[in-house]
């Protein structure tokens, strides 16, 4: 069995990660398109496909991730009419314009903020915010923190091709040390972000991590991050073959893939490698997690994947295991995703109970009466 | 039985530490005033610091209250009555009181320490140095102190009280109802019974005080003004501009969506509109000011009426938005309640210099229209007409407003909300063309001839799935387009559209009453936003001398009435006094090749009515060719 193989089993799994599984009528069975009208006709992946010619270079990442959302968005069974797609700036925010919802190719940084609007608005829109490092982390890093924190329903998919890929090839805040680019001839000196870590430290409620070429996996994720209601973040490794390519060679290569993916099952021993020959291990005193040989440690002290522990730590700690630099190895699948009321539902829930005091014409011209009135004849 | 003496007008300025309560003391005096019918103009004006160190020059906060039996036009430039809770008061703003002016004191306060903090050498009380005004110093800690001992309150509590202690001596004073103020601190302290008492018997006492001691020998009573029938309530900018921000989504039927950052004077309207959900407002206070414009715009996107409030300093970074709404044709509101700047500047302070931001400040061709407001009250109206032109014609609209007018009060006749008309948001529900193969279609930038507005399908809305976004439109498809000449006419039909407001915009009427020979005026001033007060009040000054000047007033700063250029040319000259340095006299020069003369104060405060006033009689007087 390969890492690949292992992921996909354990996704497959219902009650696992699709945990509102409800077979026949999956609109409704994710807890986070409550609210979103479901389509009365069968819908199916050209239905999502807009008349626009697709204009990302050959061989790009994105055309695999556009693919399998295509693929997957019939699925939900929810009109299509009632999605709404938000990007920011670069290549992959050109993603709203291929796929025949709602959409809004906004500015740099800002498409979770603007997403956090529509999300607010309309509990009946299901709202995707399509952005990348340089978008959500750089420019938009603030926004990127505040939108998971609030836990508004939005599912964002951070395509990280760890790369500015539409200014031509400067490094970005996921590029590791001493990336040699056109704007660092002498390599980068800035440490990157590890957008898990960083979704983590903002106490997201569900924090994934998938990889563009496995269409089974990345739609899989996708699956459990719509049906996650609140802020489901989703990096996606992209390749990008003009200005980075390879950079995730190590886990798409099958000849070294199975020793760089560390495969997130929730309930099972994290173990992965050829036979299954690594594993890792929780640190009891400092909780930092670490890669050994399962034969020097028995498969006993193997630590098994929790994804639904409400303290992010534990998820925190695994998200460490990713490389800072070279990518070498990776944890990939669900680090998170735990129940928490989302923002947009308790901001409307609001608005209602105080509507339900009354809101007639008269109650509008007794507010703008006030208190204090005197009259004049 | 006291002389009571019969005033048109006074001008009272309250004065105090920052935690002294000066700005409740000034509120309650206006309401009060506002609800015996006099016309009245206020201007709080307080430090940016929340408390400064006590008793120091900073740390100084007045309220300034102009009360009258007319029409009255402004807060005053100068106070006739001067309450200076201490040495730092009363250091502050003596400069502003006439000689023969009255001031009343807490003499509990003059001690040495508190003198020398503000560099006072000796006891101007007792020095000789108030010999020119009526000074009353009293000890209003002591009596406050000794009037409330019995709710058990500590020292420092009861002192507290003394601002109403000085209240119920002006309200006696005055000849003001009392009911009011009792009421309020009913209300406002209920949950502290003792608070509510002892400020209620501080209030009495200090009522009491004046009907007793033989300090004054004069009490004053100004009338009721004479003002249309009808019912009235005090008003102040913030507050009517979240008034009418409510009553304009109600009447398009849209939810309203504010997201915006606390910033001062800005912030509320926030608190406002956040109080009022049960009207459909949702308000969102995001973490920065570029994500506050950011979700109004997604809301608008969503079909909800999105609208952003900031100051300066958060209009700035709130450009690359309203652009992103310039090009998506989509209705946002911005307000606008400018500051003194630049930068942080003086956030408490007023001034009108964010005109050309609010005309240019983005990148590219990117027209926006522009009102502004003229009085507190004004801002009601104001804020309706922008989102109906924002709707009608898919636009951001900013509204300008500033501190004087956010914080300034004034009475209202509360609008019947039955007579303002609907706003029909029109929203695309079906299809707008055939596509090639004849199969239906919907163009979302097929623009209605009349207005060039786009239609506006909201999401949920079958078969009108589209994609819109900051790159450039195709003309009606709306698909991304890089062609020279597509672009050439998106760019000049995006400027006509604005343009094309003029229709929606009444000619502007000029006030030009002319003399006793039918002759009128050679000088007119034009002014826009909160000048109005000023310049009216200083136009009536010049006129009672028995000189011409005419006056006209701008609230539609983009597109500008039709009319205008027509009314500039029939003047030998045209001042436009601005708390700027000329931006509307930029504009206008710019447009419509008039020498206008510039009439720039940026000192943080209203302009003057009685130096604009001197001024204007002596612009007139250089072109009649006369000596005063």
């Amino acid at each position: 069995m390969t890492a690949v193989d292992q992921l996909h089993s354990e996704l497959d799994q219902p009650g696992t990660t699709q945990k509102a599984s409800a077979p026949g009528s999956p609109g409704q069975s994710y807890r986070g398109l409550a609210g979103v009208p479901l389509s009365l006709e069968p819908l199916n992946r050209k239905d999502f496909t807009s008349d626009q010619e697709v204009r990302w270079c050959p061989g790009c990442g994105d055309y695999a991730v556009l693919a399998a959302f295509q693929g997957f968005m019939p699925e939900l069974g929810i009109k299509r009419e009632n999605t709404v797609i938000v990007s920011g700036i670069g290549c992959s925010s050109r993603f709203p314009y291929y796929v025949d919802t709602y959409g809004l190719h906004s500015i740099h940084g800002r498409a979770t903020a603007i997403a956090t609007g529509v999300a607010t608005a309309r509990e009946d829109v299901a709202v995707f915010v399509i952005t990348g490092d340089g978008d959500a982390l750089s420019i938009g890093g603030n926004h990127l923190i505040h939108v998971l924190r609030r836990n508004v329903n939005v599912t964002i998919l951070l395509f990280n091709n760890r790369i500015y890929g539409l200014t031509k090839g400067q490094y970005s805040p996921t590029s590791e040390i001493g990336k040699i680019t056109k704007s660092t001839p002498m390599g980068s000196l800035d440490n990157p972000f590890n957008p898990i870590s960083l979704a983590l430290g903002a106490e997201a409620t569900f924090v994934a991590r998938t990889i563009d070429s496995d269409r089974k996996h990345l739609t899989n994720v996708l699956r459990a991050a719509t049906a996650h209601r609140g802020s489901s973040l989703v990096e996606i490794y992209q390749n990008c073959p003009i200005f980075n390519d390879g950079a995730f060679d190590a886990i798409k290569d099958p000849t070294t893939s199975a020793d760089a993916i560390i495969p997130l099952t929730h309930g099972e021993p994290i173990r992965f490698g050829v036979d299954g020959h690594l594993g890792v291990v929780r640190d009891e005193q400092t909780g930092a997690f670490s890669v050994v040989e399962v034969a020097e440690v028995g498969e006993a002290a193997l630590a098994v994947h929790d994804a639904y522990l409400a303290d992010p730590s534990f998820a925190f700690g695994l998200s460490r295991l990713t490389d800072a630099g070279v990518l070498h190895r990776a944890p990939i699948g669900i680090f998170r995703d735990v129940e928490a009321p989302a923002y947009d539902d308790l901001a409307r829930d609001q608005v209602a109970l105080a509507a339900s005091l009354g809101n007639d014409e008269d109650a509008l011209q007794a507010m703008i009466n006030g208190g204090d009135t005197w009259t004049v004849r | 039985m006291k002389q009571v003496n019969t005033l048109d007008r006074v001008v009272i300025r309250f004065a105090g530490d920052s935690g002294d309560g000066m700005q409740l003391t000034g509120d309650r005096f206006t309401s009060d005033s506002a609800v015996f019918g006099n016309d009245i103009s206020t201007l709080p004006n307080f430090p940016a610091e929340i408390r400064a160190p006590a008793g120091t020059l900073p740390g100084v906060s007045s309220f300034q209250l102009h009360f009258a039996n007319y029409d009255i036009m402004t807060p005053g430039d100068r106070p006739d009555v001067l309450v200076a809770m201490n040495p730092a008061a009363l250091k502050a703003n003596i400069a502003d009181l006439p000689r023969g002016g009255v001031i009343i004191t807490d003499s509990a306060d003059f001690t040495k320490r508190n003198l020398a903090k503000v560099g006072y050498q000796s006891d101007p009380l007792t020095d000789g140095s108030l010999d020119d005004y009526q000074v009353h110093a009293l000890d209003l800690t002591g009596m406050t102190v000794e009037a409330v001992k019995g709710f058990g309150l500590t020292r420092k509590d009861a002192t507290r009280a003394k601002n109403m202690f000085a209240l119920g001596l002006l309200t006696w004073l005055y000849h003001r109802p009392t009911d009011g103020t009792i009421n309020f601190l009913s209300t406002k302290f209920a949950s502290k019974p003792e608070i509510r008492d002892a400020n209620i018997t501080a209030f009495k006492a200090g009522y009491a005080f004046g009907e007793t001691t033989e300090v004054f020998a004069v009490t004053y009573e100004v009338a009721p003004a004479p003002m249309p029938a009808g019912k009235y309530r005090q008003i102040s900018g913030n507050l009517a501009l979240a008034y009418g921000l409510i009553t304009a989504s109600r009447k398009a039927g849209l939810p309203l969506f504010l997201g915006a950052y606390p910033i001062t004077p800005a912030s509320d309207v926030l608190h406002e509109l956040s109080k009022h959900k049960r009207f459909g407002v949702t308000t969102f206070q995001a973490e920065d000011e570029i994500a506050g414009i950011g979700a109004a715009l997604g809301a608008s996107f969503a079909g909800h009426l999105g609208v952003t409030t900031t100051s300066g300093p958060g209009a700035v970074l709130k450009s690359e938005t309203i652009g992103l709404a310039v090009a998506t044709e989509l209705p946002l509101i911005i307000c606008d309640i400018q500051r003194a700047g630049p930068s942080t500047g003086m956030p408490t302070k007023t001034e009108q210099a964010d005109l050309l931001q609010a005309m240019f400040g983005r990148n590219g061709e990117a027209p926006v229209p522009v009102l502004a407001a003229q009085s507190p009250a004004d801002c009601f109206p104001t804020a309706i007409e922008a989102v109906r032109w924002a709707i009608k014609y898919r636009t951001p609209v900013v509204i300008l407003s500033d501190g004087y007018l956010a914080n300034g009060a004034e009475p209202w006749l509360v609008p019947d909300l039955t007579e303002i008309a609907a706003i029909d948001p029109e929203f695309a529900a079906g299809p707008n063309a055939t596509d090639k193969a004849g199969e239906p279609a919907y163009l979302p930038y097929l623009r209605d001839p009349q207005t060039l507005a786009r239609p506006w399908a909201i999401p949920g809305t079958a078969g009108l799935q589209h994609r819109i976004g900051g790159i450039e439109k195709a003309r009606d498809t709306g698909a991304v387009s890089y062609d020279p000449a597509n672009h050439e006419e998106m760019v000049r039909t995006r400027q006509a559209k604005i343009d094309g407001i003029v229709q929606d915009i009444p000619d502007l009427l000029v006030d030009d009453p002319a003399d006793s020979n039918g002759r009128h005026a050679r000088v007119l001033v034009l002014g826009w936003g909160s000048t109005y007060g000023p310049i009216v009040a200083a136009a009536r000054r010049v006129r009672k001398t028995g000189r011409l000047v005419a006056h006209t007033h701008l609230r539609h700063l983009n597109p500008f009435p039709a009319n205008l250029g027509n009314i500039l040319r029939s003047y030998e000259r045209v001042i436009v006094p601005e708390m700027n340095l000329g931006q509307l006299a930029l504009l206008l020069r710019a447009k419509y090749l008039v020498d206008i003369r510039s009439y720039s104060r940026v000192r943080g405060l209203p302009i003057s009515l009685s130096e604009l006033a001197r001024d204007l009689e002596n612009e007139i007087d250089q072109l009649e060719g006369t000596n005063p």
